[in-house]
């Protein structure tokens, strides 16, 4: 196995095809992500967008094709990725505080009791702290907003300083206000770690200033690049095989004609 | 009311009392956080109908509800999620076993005390014997809740990270259920299959409402425990009446309080006033 070098794409996907029994979820996928980039994933529900993010966690395998994260086979529990998965209503009496739950991603996968050290403790501190979480450290979970729930779970998946962050929606259950907030945060944890993070979407808007590319996945098949060259009528025509229309309308885009 | 003490069979319901208290507090934290407290009941009731079975058939009533209780551990670890979590399909298992146990008994023509120790505890008349063997059992769940220990809370609170980790989630929970089935079959002999609940799941559901801190929970469950054992046992030997009842009065007595006024404690996390969303 070579040394992965400094320009080596942080992950591969050549031909992959994921097939469930007679379903086919992805066909021919194609892509090339370089490292530190922020990639927004987009598409229609049920078009692969989970299905991409299962198979770069190694817990499902691709029937076809070739895939490669960080120069190797995705195997799962690879601590040098960092996993948020979708907001799950959490009910309020949920007994455990903010600093024990991201505490799992540390060490929460190692058999045993485990025990409590400093340097455990401020490993915590600092990724709530990287997330301006730090005063909510001792207080129940269940009692914090979504969007303090959302941060959270994002230091969780920092703790092991991985290489590759994903995210599944974490722009979901927020308000405009709060997705703005969101949207800085990790775009600001992106730029300053140079990690490599997939952020998965329903909207690219509140994400066009911090994008450097875009995924488009429709019906199992992908497009991959700059925004404007991805979501344009033509594109997204040939990939939902369907007449759709994408208007820029104050620098947003809007797309007619099928579910974004 | 000490002077029991002097009794061996006392000593060995203190004994053998502690250390079931033990397990079935720190189970029962695990079974209160992953919503199995049901569950815990139902498996209850099939150990009831092998602790019966096995009396008709002449071997020693834990035997049987060791075998019923894992087995159906196993069998529930199997079948679909959607089964498994339908009320209705657990409560009908649940009442045909408790049936399947009646006909056993009804079928046995030996002493009825027998069919009472298993229904109510029987906690005062075991051995020096039964004593080790509980403390066998017992700490097999203690080891085992403290080897699956993480993994096992990772899994309970934060299920899809815990899988990306690469944490066993569906293995672990087969392992879980049958402790469950072991702390049922130990639990069975202080308070009997039908109050079951109250020592297992009592004080675990009345600690986590008292604190957020896994730790913490845990201590204060074992804690309310062998409060309740102790206190049940010295009662029940001063008395004429049962020790599940006072166990079960003790239980619920302190949970009640609790819950009914612990909602207002709850809010007191320590929250900046000043934070921002």
């Amino acid at each position: 196995m070579q040394e992965l070098k400094i320009h080596d794409p942080v992950i591969v996907l050549e031909n992959v095809d994921v097939r469930l029994g007679e379903l086919s979820i992805l066909n021919g996928v194609n892509l090339s992500i370089g490292a530190g980039e922020l990639i927004v994933v987009l598409g229609p529900n049920g078009a692969g967008k989970t299905t991409l993010l299962k198979l770069l966690l190694g817990l499902i395998r691709p029937s076809a094709g070739l895939l490669q994260v960080l120069g190797r086979t995705p195997q799962r529990g690879n601590q040098a990725i960092g996993y948020m998965p979708q907001h799950r209503v959490v009910e309020p009496e949920t007994p455990i505080r903010t600093r024990d739950l991201v505490g799992f991603g540390l060490d929460g996968h190692r058999w045993g009791i485990g025990w409590p050290t400093r340097s455990r403790r401020e490993r915590i501190d600092r990724a709530l702290k990287e997330v301006d979480a730090l005063s909510l450290a001792d207080s129940p979970v269940g009692l914090l907003s979504g969007g303090e729930q959302q941060r959270l779970m994002i230091a969780q998946a920092l703790l092991t300083d991985p290489q590759i962050l994903l995210l599944d929606e974490p722009l979901a259950n927020l308000d405009l206000a709060h997705q703005q907030e969101a949207v800085s945060l990790i775009s600001r944890i992106c730029r300053t770690r140079g990690v490599t993070t997939l952020l998965v979407s329903h909207d690219i808007n509140p994400l066009l200033q911090v994008t450097d590319r875009v995924i488009f996945l429709a019906r199992g098949h992908s497009a991959i690049g700059a925004p404007a060259e991805v979501i344009n009528s033509e594109i997204l025509s040939r990939l939902y095989g369907l007449p759709v229309e994408v208007a820029k309308v104050m620098d947003r885009f809007f797309v007619v004609g099928a579910e974004l | 009311m000490f002077s029991v003490f002097q009794y061996s069979f006392i000593q060995n319901a203190f004994m053998a009392g502690s250390i079931v208290a033990i397990a079935a507090a720190l189970l029962g934290y695990f079974l209160v956080i992953r919503g199995l407290t049901f569950a815990g009941h139902a498996l209850s009731n099939v150990g009831f109908a092998g602790a019966a079975g096995a009396v008709l058939v002449g071997i020693h009533p834990v035997f049987g509800l060791l075998i019923f209780t894992v087995g159906a551990s196993v069998i529930i670890s199997l079948i679909g999620k959607q089964i498994r979590e339908r009320d209705v399909a657990v409560g009908v298992v649940m009442t045909f076993a408790l049936g399947l146990g009646i006909l056993f008994l009804s079928l046995y023509s030996g002493f009825a005390e027998r069919a009472y120790s298993i229904l109510f505890g029987t906690i005062l008349g075991i051995s020096r014997d039964d004593v080790i063997v509980t403390a066998v059992f017992s700490s097999l769940i203690i080891v085992g809740l403290g080897i699956l220990a993480r993994p096992l809370m990772f899994s309970s609170f934060d299920s899809d990270v815990a899988e990306a980790r690469g944490v066993p989630v569906r293995a672990l929970g087969v392992a879980f259920l049958i402790l469950v089935a072991l702390a049922v079959s130990v639990a069975v002999q202080v308070v009997g299959i039908l109050l079951v609940f109250t020592l297992l799941v009592g004080p675990a559901a009345t600690a986590n409402r008292l604190t957020s801190q896994p730790a913490r929970a845990m201590l204060l469950a074992i804690f309310l425990a062998l409060a309740y054992t102790w206190v049940g046992i010295l009662l029940a030997a001063n008395t004429i009446w049962p020790v599940s009842f006072f166990i079960a009065t003790l239980s619920f007595g302190v949970y009640l309080p609790v819950r009914l006024l612990s909602p207002r404690w709850w809010g007191s996390g320590s929250r900046d006033a000043n934070d921002t969303i």
